[in-house]
């Protein structure tokens, strides 16, 4: 077995690739960039070499950095984990010179799969069920439209080289055909350099469920059943499941024979991952393969048992394949959320900065539910804009789909984030989503169940006197303890009243601590809790349920978050409460109609153009006073009409930078 | 006797109704409570003590002696925050506008008076139109015996002013010398002279809200210590700030239960501060992690952000936190910082209030702007706050300490009681690049020996280690340990006895 390997990637993956390793009893070697020169994998491992600047193209993707870093510390393999030179076939080429083994599939199955006509082509060889579509390359727009009408519509027309969406047109007709098949040639032209262009039919109610293969250096092929993907935003997974809830024992049986047979004809090994788009009907058709370990594979370890990092370490170390395919037992069922730093709320804009607060759930296996949370980072870390915004992946695994989706929501309930933006409520609303819960998927369910956006779970009236209860309890801890001064008029101790009035958005709760709970418009909730003033979370029972609810103090009250949704709680006595209702309705006051440079400096960049709409929170221009680089961000959603200044421009307190419509 | 109740009874419904139903209604409209609803809310239920209520005003000019309702403007009294004792006046808008007359004057008075002698704090509430005019000199006078009365509490118990309406004229001048002074967002305004006045005088056009709104006075002037969106925002963040203060400075902080760990760990400070040295930090979080249970109220969050003040607890004690913000100016000392610290300061010294200072200051910001402003005088506010104070002082140097501005923030020459620097501390009289084109001037141009230098000067100066050998820093501590650390230190410091010459009272640069 290999004695050190080195991990040529970064983040959660590079500590999980360590974390097995270490098991394993391999020394590690992390590499990292001027960024992460503090980030978790760099403490985790054994040894750090430092590769470069922080755009990945100047460390992480730089093959010949990697080398250096293998030749200094004497690595004797590499795991390239997922993105950056996962898929790269000069550096798996690069390595085989070098003599050191690359923990992934040999260069040429890289290759075959890495292209999307290619690939398509050999899968239609092997047999493997494929799209519709004309796999040559399409002269014009006449002939694109010849074709659509031969494959019926509705049809897709993509680039090549294509992904991400981008140089991606749907057709319904013979105009939309003519029109997208040069939209999507300029476009792959532009953004890929290679303006080769295919077209399929496109599969409605479409889900993405992949199968995971694995094999050895000796022929020995597996596949370890499928995962859904198919909660899914731009292209971008975001939650994930093993085993899918859609497939039979026949379908399954027959994705895995092929996506065995599409990795025998690349005489593959190792561990990959084989996508299909599966329609209403059950039909499937290949997508890609993707000849790495994937984001998403801690479900499939949680449903089979397996360690993949591990099959993966002993494959490239020549070892043959420990288990068959009669082997391979799915139990019970594994779902994944990925935590992303970006805010649901704000168009899911993304967030970068200072984790001041990172508590994430306990990793646990209790009662038959395992909660297991793959990160990169910590409390006090920092999520870097250089890099990909997530920042862990939250994977809970139980008897069933139910017990899963709930152990999930639970967990995400627990898991604290602060300092930056993320997407934990949206997550678990989705949890909480009748039609996930029911697994009716398709790859368009962000869209068609959000269409205007994510403002937050709904909260029902029984939950909204729970939380008013918690609301309430707490009110009552703080208020018991500020009279607990050492300064109280003497002999004359003052007792908080127990009534008080609740309120969130328009909704109003009567509220009265009684001995087990507290009172919510007459309605007893019993309620135990050990909250103490200060605490971040609420952990307690409601009504005899387990409940765990974030808390940030405000002025008037709390807000608290859980199960979705973030309100604004205020808590009055009764007094209080008729009061405020002579009080004025809240101006935003934040009506500037300029960004005014705020110090004396030199203007590093303005990052808006004239006519670009700004969310709140979003940076506008960078200045450096002193010699510090300030973000001067937005106040409030506004769009720009004016860029008053350039880069290099000195400025002085109160200049204009921008002006606001 | 059954007749004298009554009459008691009915008399007591007349004062409670001030101005009457509908100037209450008018007064709500605005968006506004009255007196005695603000001091419900601000007071614990059933704790308020009313003074003075059928008190009249004698005025017998302009057919006043026709016009008298009991109380004459203004609601007095006394009650408990939280079980603390405080005096409290509240002026009446619905009646005479809240204006000022004698017997008015002479109300206030009276609290001011037994706050003073009880050593309890006085909160004022004005919303007020001003001097009664048809008092003329009375009212002069008036004002003039609640200032003289402020003056000589000063120092002695706390008192908080809340602006709750307009303000103006003699009105602005007791709120200025109090302690503190709250404003509400929309609702209410002071200024020496009104928009009209202004426009006869120097022609400008300003509306009452840009003359002497909540944002001006907390942004601008620095005359407001906070805002609030409304009165019953305010009235609840004023019990909080009160369940910091000491009753007078005679009592020593308020003392409660804490449900935070002193030694509480906190392995996230050890990244605080990047690891390039231009990249600012947000030094509340240091304050938040410090402090029990995340509770800290900020005074002035609005005006001189370069620096943060306010109170905290270590240990259910009251503390004054002063911290230099390096996200705001790189967290550089000017004119503006250093008064809104130099201010708290002297507060925290009036009351045994021990002081926390966290340290990250470039320097004194540079500029015709500031030095034409009296950035010396300004500074000197400061410099001379933390030399005279006698209450414990701790200071922790989280990174730069360069300069005068070293001097300043509590440093060990300074009588600072306990100085600790994180390991990334840089103590030092500027920094690299500044000192080495000055100390090696000739080779300026020679960019390989500059760099050269200004490595060396890096690695000789930019350390903690030059000042911990001399004894400038007691301890070089870990970040994560900060609280425990300075929570010890504070607890060995209350025993902490230390006297300034007798004087009849100094002469700080004003």
């Amino acid at each position: 077995m290999f004695k050190k390997i080195l991990i040529a990637n970064r983040g959660e993956i590079a500590c999980r690739v360590i974390r097995t390793a270490r098991e394993m009893g391999i020394k590690t070697v992390a590499v990292y960039s001027d960024a992460d020169a503090r980030a978790q994998h760099v403490k985790d491992a054994d040894e750090a070499v430092h590769i470069g600047g922080a755009p990945a193209s100047e460390s992480y993707l730089v093959i010949d950095k990697i080398l250096d870093a293998i030749r200094q510390t004497g690595a004797e393999a590499v795991h390239p984990g997922y993105g950056f030179l996962s898929e790269n076939k000069a550096f798996a080429e690069a390595l085989e010179k070098e003599g050191v083994a690359f923990i992934g599939p040999p260069p040429g199955a890289i290759e075959a799969m890495g292209d999307k006509i290619t690939s398509k082509k050999l899968a239609a060889e092997a047999g493997v069920s494929t799209v519709p579509g004309h796999m040559g390359l399409i002269a014009d727009a006449d002939e694109a439209v010849k074709i659509a009408n031969e494959i019926g519509y509705p049809v897709m027309i993509k680039a090549s080289a294509g992904g991400g969406g981008k140089g991606m047109r749907i057709a319904f007709n013979d105009d939309d055909a003519r029109e997208g098949f040069q939209s999507s040639k300029n476009e792959a032209a532009a953004s890929f350099g290679d303006d080769r262009i295919f077209i399929e039919k496109f599969v409605t109610q479409p889900r993405h469920i992949e199968i995971q293969v694995l094999g050895d250096k000796h022929g020995n092929l597996i596949y370890l059943g499928e995962r859904e993907c198919s909660i899914q935003r731009r292209n971008q997974k975001v939650i994930e499941e093993a085993p899918s809830p859609f497939l039979d024992e026949a379908t399954r049986a027959a994705m895995g024979a092929q996506a065995v047979a599409l990795a025998q004809a690349v005489d593959y090994c190792s561990a990959g991952t084989v996508e299909f788009i599966v329609d209403g009907d059950r039909n499937f058709y290949f997508l890609e393969m993707n000849t790495r370990l994937q984001v998403e594979h801690p479900v499939t370890e949680l449903i089979t048992g397996l360690d993949l990092v591990e099959q993966m370490i002993r494959i490239a170390d020549g070892e043959v394949l420990g288990l068959q395919q009669e082997d391979v037992e799915l139990k019970g069922w594994a779902i994944e959320s990925r935590i992303y730093a970006e805010d649901p709320y704000r168009g899911f804009l993304p967030s970068t900065g200072r984790l001041s607060r990172y508590r994430p759930p306990e990793e646990t296996v209790r009662d038959g539910i395992t909660i297991r949370n793959d990160t990169g980072v910590y409390e006090g870390g920092e999520i870097s804009l250089f890099y990909d915004p997530m920042i862990a992946k939250l994977v809970t695994h139980g008897d069933d789909r139910n017990v899963a989706i709930d152990a999930m929501a639970a967990a995400l309930d627990d898991f604290r984030i602060d300092g930056i933006r993320h997407n934990i409520d949206f997550l678990t609303t989705i949890m909480h989503h009748a039609r996930f819960r029911s697994g009716a998927l398709t790859t368009a369910f962000i869209d068609e169940e959000f269409p205007e956006g994510f403002s937050g779970a709904e909260i029902s009236d029984a939950l909204g006197q729970q939380l008013a209860a918690i609301a309430c309890f707490m009110q009552t801890k703080l208020t018991a303890r500020a009279a607990q001064t050492d300064q109280i008029l003497n002999g004359h101790a003052f007792h908080a009243p127990d009534e008080l009035i609740v309120q969130f958005e328009d909704r109003v709760f009567e509220t009265v601590s009684a001995p087990n709970g507290v009172r919510v418009d007459g309605k007893l909730i019993n309620l135990e809790s050990s909250w103490k003033p200060g605490d971040l979370f609420f952990y307690g029972y409601v009504n005899g349920n387990p409940t765990s609810v974030s808390v940030d103090m405000l002025a008037e009250g709390f807000r608290l978050t859980g199960g979705g949704a973030g309100i604004d709680v205020a808590v009055r006595s009764r007094r209080a409460q008729e009061l405020t209702a002579f009080m004025p309705e809240k101006s935003d006051g934040a009506s500037d109609k300029t960004l005014l440079c705020p110090m004396p400096g030199v203007l590093i960049s303005v990052n808006v153009t004239a006519g670009q709409s700004v969310k709140v929170g979003e940076a506008l221009a960078v200045v450096e006073a002193m010699k510090m680089e300030n973000i001067l961000r937005a106040e409030k959603d506004a769009t720009v009409t004016k860029v008053l200044v350039t880069q290099g421009d000195k400025l002085a307190v109160d200049d204009i930078i921008l002006e606001f419509e | 006797m059954n007749d004298i109740n009554r009459m008691l009874e009915e008399r007591r419904k007349v004062a409670r109704l001030g101005g009457g139903e509908a100037r209450i209604e008018a007064q709500h409209a605005r968006g506004k409570l009255t007196a005695r609803e603000r001091i419900d809310l601000l007071l614990d239920p059933d704790s308020f003590e009313e003074i003075d209520m059928f008190v009249e005003h004698d005025c017998h000019e302009f057919g006043m002696e026709e016009r008298k309702i009991p109380g004459d403007g203004v609601v007095t009294g006394w009650g408990t925050v939280n079980g603390r004792p405080i005096y409290v006046y509240a002026k009446d808008f619905t009646v005479f506008g809240g204006s000022l007359s004698r017997a008015h004057s002479r109300k206030i008075n009276k609290v001011q008076d037994m706050a003073l002698r009880n050593g309890t704090p006085i909160i004022g509430i004005l919303d007020a139109g001003g001097a009664r005019i048809q008092e003329g000199v009375d009212a002069l006078g008036g004002y003039a015996e609640v200032f003289q009365r402020n003056t000589l509490a000063s120092g002695v118990i706390p008192q908080i002013t809340m602006i709750m309406g307009p303000c103006a004229g003699g009105d602005v001048y007791s709120p200025a010398i109090t302690d503190f002074v709250f404003m509400i967002r929309n609702t209410s305004y002071m200024f020496v002279t009104g928009p009209d006045v202004v426009k006869t005088v120097t022609n400008e056009e300003v509306t009452a809200e840009e003359l002497g709104g909540a944002k001006v006075h907390t942004t601008r002037s620095s005359v407001a210590d906070g805002a609030f969106d409304n009165d019953v925002e305010a009235l609840t963040q004023l019990r909080r700030l009160i369940d910091f203060l000491p009753l007078s400075n005679r009592t020593g902080v308020p003392e409660r239960p804490t449900f935070d760990v002193r030694d509480r760990v906190e392995p996230s400070l050890d990244t605080l501060v990047p690891e390039n040295a231009n990249m600012p930090y947000d030094m509340g979080e240091l304050v938040l992690k410090m402090v029990d249970e995340g509770d800290f109220f900020e005074i002035q969050p609005d005006f001189a952000k370069n620096i943060i003040v306010g109170f905290g607890r270590m240990e259910g004690r009251t503390v004054g936190f002063v911290a230099n913000q390096p996200m705001v100016l790189a967290g550089v000392l000017d004119s503006d910082a250093s008064r809104k610290a130099a201010r708290f300061v002297r507060f925290c010294d009036c009351f045994d209030i021990p002081i926390v200072t966290l340290v990250d200051v470039p320097g004194f910001l540079p500029g015709t702007a500031q030095e034409y402003g009296g950035l010396i005088k300004h500074g000197a506010k400061l410099l001379f706050a933390y030399a005279e104070a006698t209450v414990p002082k701790i200071t922790v140097i989280t990174r730069k300490a360069y300069g005068g501005a070293y001097d300043v923030m509590a440093s060990k020459h300074l009588r600072g009681d306990v100085n600790y620097a994180w390991p990334t501390a840089e103590i030092a009289v500027m920094g690299a690049k500044g000192a080495v084109e000055i100390i090696f001037r000739n080779a300026l141009g020679d960019d390989e020996e500059i760099e050269r230098r200004t490595k060396e000067y890096e690695e000789k100066f930019l350390n903690p280690f030059v000042a911990a050998e001399r004894g400038y820093i007691d301890e070089v501590i870990q970040p994560h340990n900060t609280r425990r650390r300075v929570a010890r230190a504070l607890a060995l410091l209350r025993s902490k006895k230390l006297e300034n010459p007798w004087k009849k009272h100094d002469n700080i640069p004003l």
